[in-house]
């Protein structure tokens, strides 16, 4: 069966499906049966409580854990839909440079942290092909002045910079090469809440505006209820509650999704 | 030529190791700039001092060859003398401090100045083979870099030379794509030799002893030095001329002479400067 005959040919293809992923640790289960479709410019938002399943989840769908089931489907620019566990490894490989960003939790896993600011927003454009110095450095001085950094911080290297500034350079290191599809693990885990919310209206500005997918990965409500247009509620690895992010919260149904919502501290 | 030591075997090594040897050199020549994994086998001499070049001279040597062996472009220094003597000795040949004479040049962070022939074989002592290895330091995924061509992270030390002196500052090793397929080391010569590599009528080899990697780059084989566009490759140059035979062209050592800070500059090739100067 080819990875087109799955797909209905009455409504425009999906960018990215998972349908029926299972991922496996020997005996251990990391996540089972998860389905859904994520469309061009849609945030979607996985919750759960650590545990749950959201990053072996992640993993799966970002080509970097191969799941023991099911298939991850994603629609490349030139409008095939390819299993990214069949695609050959070197277009794998030039999918994750070109077409994906991967922002992780702890920015110095993302960072390039023995070489300047410029040169680790620079690298990935270098991993596909830019050779020239002028308009690498040109493109990296316009991100930093994105994602809010002084621009006199170029050359310094990001093990100078505080927690809140890695992760915004960890951001603009993962759009510069314009990807169409971005996954993030807890993209505010450890950082304080005025930096937190800083971050949020950063990223939220910035998938705004170039249109990116998103996949976004939080224990998190509040960071999902700013950011996730689309929520999927994860328990012991299967997902007990999809729906539009204000319906989930507001009128959760699942007891689990309950649980999460009335846990909230209010101050 | 004079009768090899007693108790030995030819060029020291056993055939069977040359055997194994010449596989890895004849696969790595079929392959230019990919690197070929040998047994490499202990020798009588410290790793770092040129293990890897003698296993490959001493598989490739006959003879009837020629033995030209230079240390930081000179024929006198120990590394030099003690590798000649020992080919000398083992295999009992013929050599030689003049480039044009030898069939085999061994050599250690230099290219002679005398531009190479046809037939004539160069040997490089490698320190470290792997060009990625300060990028990526899992020998499987730099396989895996090499199998897909992905070297643009080459460029952010060349990226970050540019920020912070202006120029692309690696002076030496300077990594370089041979037959515009596979990145390599060129092992510690200055850039200036890297243009002789190029189009070179030579057979180029590369012996790695303690990591256990055989390349080469056969003749008439293109070697491009990596750069940016608007950053392009450049040697070094030298306001100074040799102080000893004049030459503009060629390497320049600068060596301090006395305790005041005094300082000359002179060829690092002692047979191109002797050469020279006898001319003058």
């Amino acid at each position: 069966m080819s990875a087109l005959a799955i797909l209905d040919d009455d409504e425009p293809p999906p960018l990215l499906r998972a349908s029926a992923v299972t991922i496996a640790y020997g005996p251990r289960i990391g996540c089972r049966d998860v389905s859904f479709d994520l469309w061009p410019g849609e945030v979607l938002g996985i919750v759960g409580e650590s545990g749950s399943g959201k990053t072996s989840l992640l993993g799966a769908l970002s080509a970097r854990l191969a799941p023991a089931a099911g298939r991850v489907l994603y629609r490349l620019r030139d409008g095939t839909i390819e299993d990214i566990y069949v695609l050959s490894e070197p277009r794998r490989r030039l999918l994750l440079r070109s077409d994906w960003g991967v922002v992780q939790q702890n920015p110095r896993d993302g960072l390039r942290l023995g070489v300047s600011a410029g040169a680790n927003i620079g690298e990935p454009l270098m991993a596909i092909g830019a050779r020239n110095y002028a308009a690498i450095r040109r493109e990296a001085a316009e991100w930093l002045e994105r994602v809010e950094i002084p621009a006199d911080r170029i050359d310094d290297p990001p093990s100078t910079f505080s927690g809140g500034m890695q992760q915004r350079l960890q951001i603009a290191r993962n759009l510069v090469t314009k990807p169409r599809l971005v996954f993030m693990d807890e993209p505010t885990g450890g950082l304080d809440v005025s930096v937190q919310a800083r971050l949020l209206d950063l990223i939220r500005g910035l998938v705004a505006d170039l249109g990116l997918a998103a996949v976004i990965v939080t224990h998190d409500l509040a960071v999902a209820r700013l950011l996730a247009h689309r929520l999927m509620v994860m328990q012991g690895g299967r997902v007990v509650e999809t729906g539009l992010t204000d319906q989930v919260l507001d009128d959760p149904q699942h007891p689990y999704t309950q649980l999460l919502v009335a846990s909230i501290l209010q101050v | 030529m004079t009768e090899p030591l007693a108790g030995y075997n030819f060029a020291y090594l056993d055939e069977q190791t040359k055997r194994m040897i010449r596989r890895s050199i004849l696969k790595a020549v079929a392959i230019p700039g990919y690197q070929v994994p040998f047994g490499s086998r202990e020798m009588p001499l410290p790793y770092g001092w040129g293990t890897g070049g003698i296993q490959v001279t001493a598989s490739i040597i006959g003879r009837t060859d020629v033995l030209k062996v230079i240390d930081q472009g000179a024929d006198d220094t120990t590394n030099a003398i003690s590798i000649r003597r020992f080919f000398a000795r083992t295999a009992g040949v013929a050599t030689t401090e003049r480039t044009a004479e030898a069939t085999i040049v061994q050599t250690r962070h230099r290219i002679p100045e005398t531009p190479l022939a046809e037939g004539q074989i160069i040997v490089y002592q490698v320190p470290i083979p792997e060009p990625l290895r300060w990028l990526e330091p899992r020998e499987a995924e730099t396989r895996i870099m090499h199998a897909l061509s992905e070297y643009g992270g080459m460029y952010v030390d060349f990226y970050e030379d540019i920020a912070i002196h202006g120029r692309i500052a690696t002076s030496y090793d300077y990594p370089v794509l041979v037959n515009d397929r596979y990145l390599m080391r060129p092992s510690p010569i200055p850039k200036f030799d890297n243009p002789k590599m190029d189009m070179n009528p030579a057979l180029q080899l590369f012996g790695a002893g303690r990591e256990k990697r055989i390349y080469a780059v056969p003749p008439f084989t293109k070697v491009k030095s990596l750069d940016f566009e608007d950053h392009p490759f450049a040697i070094e140059s030298w306001d100074e001329a040799c102080a000893l035979c004049g030459s503009r062209e060629s390497y320049l050592d600068e060596v301090i002479t006395d305790d005041r800070g005094t300082r000359m500059f002179v060829c690092s090739d002692t047979e191109y400067c002797r050469d020279r100067g006898a001319r003058t």
